[in-house]
């Protein structure tokens, strides 16, 4: 147990182990950790802000769901306004038309209630003319008085 | 040397010897016996000593810079694990006293910390089991506990004590630290009783942080070579609990050196205390 030279080289031996754990042991291990560290925190991180993402998510879908209802609501209600619009159109328009044709038809039926007057005017002046004819054929010559029936006819 | 043929204060005598040895009379040689030992003087070395602490420094280096060399930010496993939760503890132990910012004071730290434990450590191999070796090899001394030999405790606090006031220096300025030595605590017309006081103070520190690892250690040697005395059928009724009390000695010690170099390091980056 004397003091010698023993503690100089223990001395010298603790600078060199002091120095290469400075050097080659601490700096990699501490790295080590402080990457692990900022990687938990990262990955901590992304998940609150992935959760924070979701809730957004959750939330915006939500109101695309709503608006899409309302939009949905009004389509149907202007899509009833719309038809209801139509039908109101379809009745006024059958309306017209059905004065329109009602006119076409009584003029067509005036036209034809006309024809057949004057068909009727032409066969009752005939008949009248063929039983005048027969009447008068023995006391008037036809040719004579043919002029003025012609004149008569057309006074008619 | 058969160790039934001893007295016991000779046997006693044996386990506290280091193997001391040196140049003497022209030639390098080891020492037998006590007497010897000390009329080697001072440039004789413990080889014992000096061996076991850089076989124990050198695996924990190992260890540490394999550990170091393949380290992933991934899940740590086995190895690493074990480096990465020593590591932490003492990162946060430095944090903890050190206010400044240094890159040595944590490595520091963990070397003397790992170093002193395993150092400890080697005082719960059963006594004579590498003394026994030894002698068959041909050796008549070994002391397999450095931190038994008062040189190695010392060696390493005159270490600490450098840094102490290197960083002293670095920090304050030379005029700053004598100032620190001179003027203080009674200002400059206490000189003299200011320079006593001081001195005494800076000079405690690496001796009290030697001899209190030296003297728990030794004394824990002590009592297990008085153990080792008693009938072998009866040493475990006493070794067992000493020994699992000692391995709370053994840490703690190696934790108040770390702790205790660290509180020095952290009053020399400190301007004003």
């Amino acid at each position: 147990m004397n003091i010698n030279a023993t503690l100089l080289g223990q001395t010298i031996m603790f600078a060199m182990f002091v120095w290469f754990c400075m050097k080659f042991v601490w700096p990699p291990i501490v790295a080590a950790l402080d990457a692990r560290k900022k990687q938990i925190a990262d990955g901590l991180a992304a998940g609150e802000r992935g959760k924070y993402d979701l809730e957004l998510a959750a939330k915006r879908s939500a109101e695309l769901l709503r608006e899409a209802k309302e939009k949905a609501v009004d389509i149907i209600a202007l899509g009833d306004k719309r038809a209801s619009e139509i039908i109101e159109e379809a009745k006024v328009q059958a309306q017209i038309e059905s004065v329109r044709i009602l006119a076409t038809a009584k003029t067509e039926i005036d036209q034809e209630v006309f024809r057949a007057k004057e068909q009727l005017r032409i066969q009752v002046t005939s008949i009248a003319l063929a039983g005048a004819g027969k009447i008068l054929r023995r006391e008037i010559d036809s040719k004579a008085h043919n002029d003025l029936l012609e004149k008569l006819l057309k006074e008619i | 040397m058969a160790s039934e043929l001893l007295t016991s204060s000779e046997y006693i005598k044996h386990h506290l010897q280091n193997l001391t040895c040196g140049m003497q009379d022209g030639s390098f040689h080891c020492a037998h016996s006590v007497e010897e030992a000390k009329a080697m003087g001072f440039w004789a070395i413990n080889v014992d000593t000096l061996s076991v602490s850089f076989v124990l420094g050198v695996i924990f280096l190992l260890f540490f810079r394999l550990v170091a060399k393949s380290a992933t930010q991934g899940v740590p496993t086995g190895a690493q694990n074990f480096a990465e939760w020593i590591v932490e503890f003492i990162d946060n132990s430095v944090r903890g006293s050190f206010t400044g910012r240094s890159a040595l004071v944590a490595p520091l730290a963990l070397t003397i910390f790992i170093w002193i434990f395993l150092m400890n450590l080697m005082d719960l191999i059963p006594i004579d089991y590498i003394p026994f070796v030894a002698e068959q090899m041909g050796v008549s001394h070994f002391k397999v506990v450095p931190t038994t030999d008062p040189n190695a405790t010392i060696g390493m606090a005159i270490g600490v004590f450098f840094l102490v006031i290197f960083y002293s220096i670095k920090i304050k300025g030379l005029g700053g630290f004598i100032g620190e030595l001179t003027l203080q605590p009674f200002g400059k017309f206490g000189l003299p009783f200011n320079i006593f006081l001081e001195v005494v103070n800076l000079i405690a520190k690496p001796i009290s942080l030697a001899l209190r690892l030296f003297g728990n250690m030794y004394a824990g040697e002590m009592i297990f070579i008085l153990i080792a005395l008693l009938p072998f059928y009866v040493q475990w009724t006493l070794s067992l609990p000493w020994a699992i009390f000692h391995i709370l000695i053994v840490t703690l010690q190696a934790f108040i050196f770390m702790t205790l170099t660290i509180v020095y390091l952290d009053m020399a980056h400190q301007e004003h205390h």
